[in-house]
């Protein structure tokens, strides 16, 4: 299958590891990868924090870009749910009927990556290898918007050598959300600080997610505490091979 | 005792106010508690119900449909209570309601008058208002009467003093109440000195204030679902009762009710049906209040109305299962809202309510985590209407001089700018590798300055790396493999 990579602005930039597992674990699975250079944010940001006109912009460029493709998968939750929830909302409140025909349709078309291998290509066994203790924080937008926890917990439970712990008071906010983790820094780790203590409690070397922006909130406090744990992106524990490891 | 401002007016920004909140163990430690166990109880009698989605949705409906033809059945409700032997009120905000309540009360000479717990005469204030005409409120429902002795504010819309553990109400208890020396932390001890007090008043005192959770326009009949049985007494016993409520809380017929008597319950207190549910249609000769009056308070209700976007905010049956659930609330509490209405649906309702100002910072009070919309027995999509009212809000500063070159719309700009075009992102992106080295020890960023000093305050930076994803796609697969679909934009 051709699939066209949407890497979002975030992990472009910060974590372009991520999305060289990405195109990595879809390679190994034989399909085929491009990358639509003209890329750049979905408007997430601007969204959130109320600048709409900015937003509607930066939705008619990613139209603009990502029409053509015909599959589009996204290493980040909160990125796909911008483009499947709120493109057709906002496109439905501007009361633009080619929007709203052009919105829908790119809807269908975009995939959070281990929602993609599940669901889309029935894949639940990746080939991955990864002999560590780890714990899956699903975040809020897969969890609620998307609900692909199962997709994303079936992966990891096929990854070899890899020790699934479950985390205690998984399914509340990591404390992230965006500008919230600023403007309102002191209730943003006060979650965090919860957030951090539970993953301690599983014992678990690496909590991993699907979106590396509430895993670096996480990974921020990780460090700072010198806990002697990290976060990673489920792509990159994916895209692990033995093979890898050996090199 | 001390009366608080009208209820809606927030005197401080949120992120001051839960400052403080946060820094206060006892408080972490009682709502924390308390909201922990009342979700685990939610959960299970919400679970017992195969068709929960179902309820949810015709709940939603009916609500929605009540909004599209709010003025019908406002009028239908008007002449049903009027024919029942009842009065109606019109209140266009909190000041005329209060006079038109203080007013009736005035006739009659009343010195002292009891309340039912109600939310929407706490948005107005009454009680100050009425304390200002030398007319004493009592609250009869236990936690209020708590918040009440302990010249505190309300924290919870359910459960005003979730904020208080046993210790604290017996000393508060002890300090006001004549009797209580040897006074226990045994929650029926304090159950009974409550009790000793309020009996003496619901039979002494012939008047009565509620609010109301529901108004059937067909048949004018007023519902008031607790726990306590002390609304089942200030509704019956006083020979004048006094309803506020607010326009959205009617419901076209007894039908629907059905839908709100299984979500209601079960969303609020996580009971299966509350012990008390008295519904009463104006007066009857011999029994019950001699006069029954019926207020009906806008108070910028019709504002949100027209704002379709937020106008599923009128849906809310105040059940607070949004405040039990969110992670924000369950750490600041409900006071750093500085609202009648904290949580979630404050952070929505309040501010649409009020004026611009320290409310136009509680939309932001909210990581957009959807645990409340998730939770909500009527399906407002809280979420949204937080981004939809920080576009209001974003809009309105934008007309200003200062909100316009403030320093976030001129960063958002910006970076709007930059992801306009893919040559400027790679650009910012190189930038910032080089931007950012003052800041960088070893593989971390330990601390920024500005408004990202918020962040370093308790996490490390990721630093940028050399190399994007871009710049390693380019020299990887080179730029014709890329072209592939994607086209020129």
């Amino acid at each position: 299958m051709q699939v066209s990579l949407f890497i979002s602005c975030f992990n472009d930039t910060l974590f372009p590891q991520t999305g060289q597992a990405v195109v990595s674990v879809l390679e190994r699975l034989g399909h085929s990868v491009d990358f639509p250079m003209e890329q750049t944010c979905c408007g997430q940001m601007h969204l959130n924090s109320g600048y709409r006109d900015e937003t509607v912009g930066l939705m008619r460029r990613f139209l603009d870009v990502f029409e053509p493709c015909d599959v589009i998968v996204c290493p980040s939750s909160s990125c796909v749910s911008t483009v499947r929830t709120s493109y057709p909302r906002l496109a439905r409140e501007m009361g633009d009927a080619e929007l709203i025909r052009r919105t829908d349709a790119l809807a269908g078309k975009v995939f959070e990556f281990s929602e993609f291998l599940v669901r889309k290509l029935g894949v639940e066994d990746v080939g991955a290898y990864y002999p560590h203790r780890v714990t899956y924080h699903p975040t809020c937008n897969s969890l609620r918007a998307l609900k692909i926890t199962d997709a994303a917990l079936a992966l990891l439970r096929n990854v070899r050598g890899l020790e699934l712990i479950e985390l205690p008071k998984s399914e509340e906010c990591c404390g992230f959300g965006g500008t919230f983790a600023v403007k309102n820094a002191d209730t943003s780790i006060a979650m965090l600080t919860d957030k951090l203590a539970n993953i301690r409690s599983t014992q678990a070397e690496v909590c991993t997610a699907v979106d590396n922006s509430c895993l670096m909130h996480i990974a921020g406090g990780l460090s700072r505490e010198r806990s002697g744990r990290r976060a990673l992106h489920l792509a990159e524990i994916l895209a692990s091979t033995e093979e890898g490891m050996r090199q | 005792m001390t009366d608080f401002a009208p209820g809606i007016v927030v005197e401080r920004d949120f992120p001051d106010a839960a400052r403080d909140a946060l820094a206060n163990t006892q408080l972490r430690r009682n709502i924390g508690k308390a909201t922990n166990t009342i979700r685990a109880k939610r959960l299970k009698v919400v679970g017992e119900m195969p068709d929960w989605q179902e309820l949810r949705e015709a709940g939603r409906q009916i609500k929605a449909q009540v909004a599209r033809h709010l003025d019908t059945h406002l009028l239908k409700l008007e002449e049903a209570v009027t024919a029942a032997g009842g009065r109606v009120h019109w209140a266009r905000d909190g000041e005329e309601a209060n006079r038109i309540i203080g007013e009736i009360l005035a006739r009659h000479g009343a010195r002292e008058v009891l309340k039912i717990k109600s939310l929407t005469t706490d948005e107005t204030g009454l009680n100050s208002a009425l304390a200002q005409r030398g007319i004493s409120a009592i609250e009869t429902d236990l936690a209020e009467v708590i918040v009440q002795l302990g010249e505190d504010r309300s924290s919870h819309i359910l459960v005003p003093a979730i904020h208080r553990n046993r210790a604290e109400i017996r000393e508060i208890f002890k300090r006001k109440l004549a009797g209580t020396e040897n006074l226990s932390d045994e929650p029926a001890e304090l159950a009974g000195a409550a009790r000793r007090y309020l009996r003496e008043k619901f039979l002494t005192v012939p008047f009565a204030i509620s609010g109301a959770n529901f108004a059937v326009a067909e048949t004018g009949s007023v519902a008031i679902f607790e726990s306590e049985g002390n609304g089942r007494m200030c509704l019956t016993l006083p020979k004048v009762l006094i309803s506020l409520m607010g326009i959205e809380k009617v419901i076209p017929s007894w039908r629907d009710m059905e839908v709100f008597l299984q979500t209601l319950p079960r969303s609020s207190t996580a009971e299966r049906m509350n012990p008390y549910n008295s519904v009463w249609s104006g007066t009857r000769a011999g029994e019950g209040p001699e006069e029954f009056h019926l207020v009906l308070l806008d108070n910028g209700r019709t504002d949100v109305l027209a704002d379709e976007p937020a106008r599923e905010t009128l849906a809310c049956i105040r059940c607070s299962a949004c405040l039990n659930v969110c992670p924000v609330y369950e750490r600041t509490g409900g006071h750093a809202y500085g609202s009648t209405y904290p949580g979630p649906i404050g952070a929505i309702l309040t501010p649409q309510l009020n004026q611009p100002g320290p409310a136009e910072t509680l939309p932001y009070a909210s990581s957009l985590c959807g645990a409340c919309f998730e939770a909500c027995p009527v399906k407002i999509d809280i979420p949204r209407i937080l981004v939809h009212l920080r576009g209001k809000i974003v809009g309105r500063k934008k007309e200003t001089l200062a909100g316009k070159f403030s320093g976030e719309a001129i960063a958002m700009a910006a970076m709007a700018r930059i992801f306009g075009s893919a040559r400027l992102f790679e650009l910012a992106q190189k930038s910032a590798v080089i931007g950012q080295k003052p800041f960088v020890r070893g593989n971390v960023i330990p601390s920024l300055p500005g408004p990202m000093a918020g962040w370093t305050a308790m996490r490390d930076v990721t630093p940028v790396p050399k190399q994007s994803f871009r710049q390693w796609w380019r020299a990887e697969r080179g730029a014709e493999s890329s072209a592939k679909p994607g086209g020129s934009a």
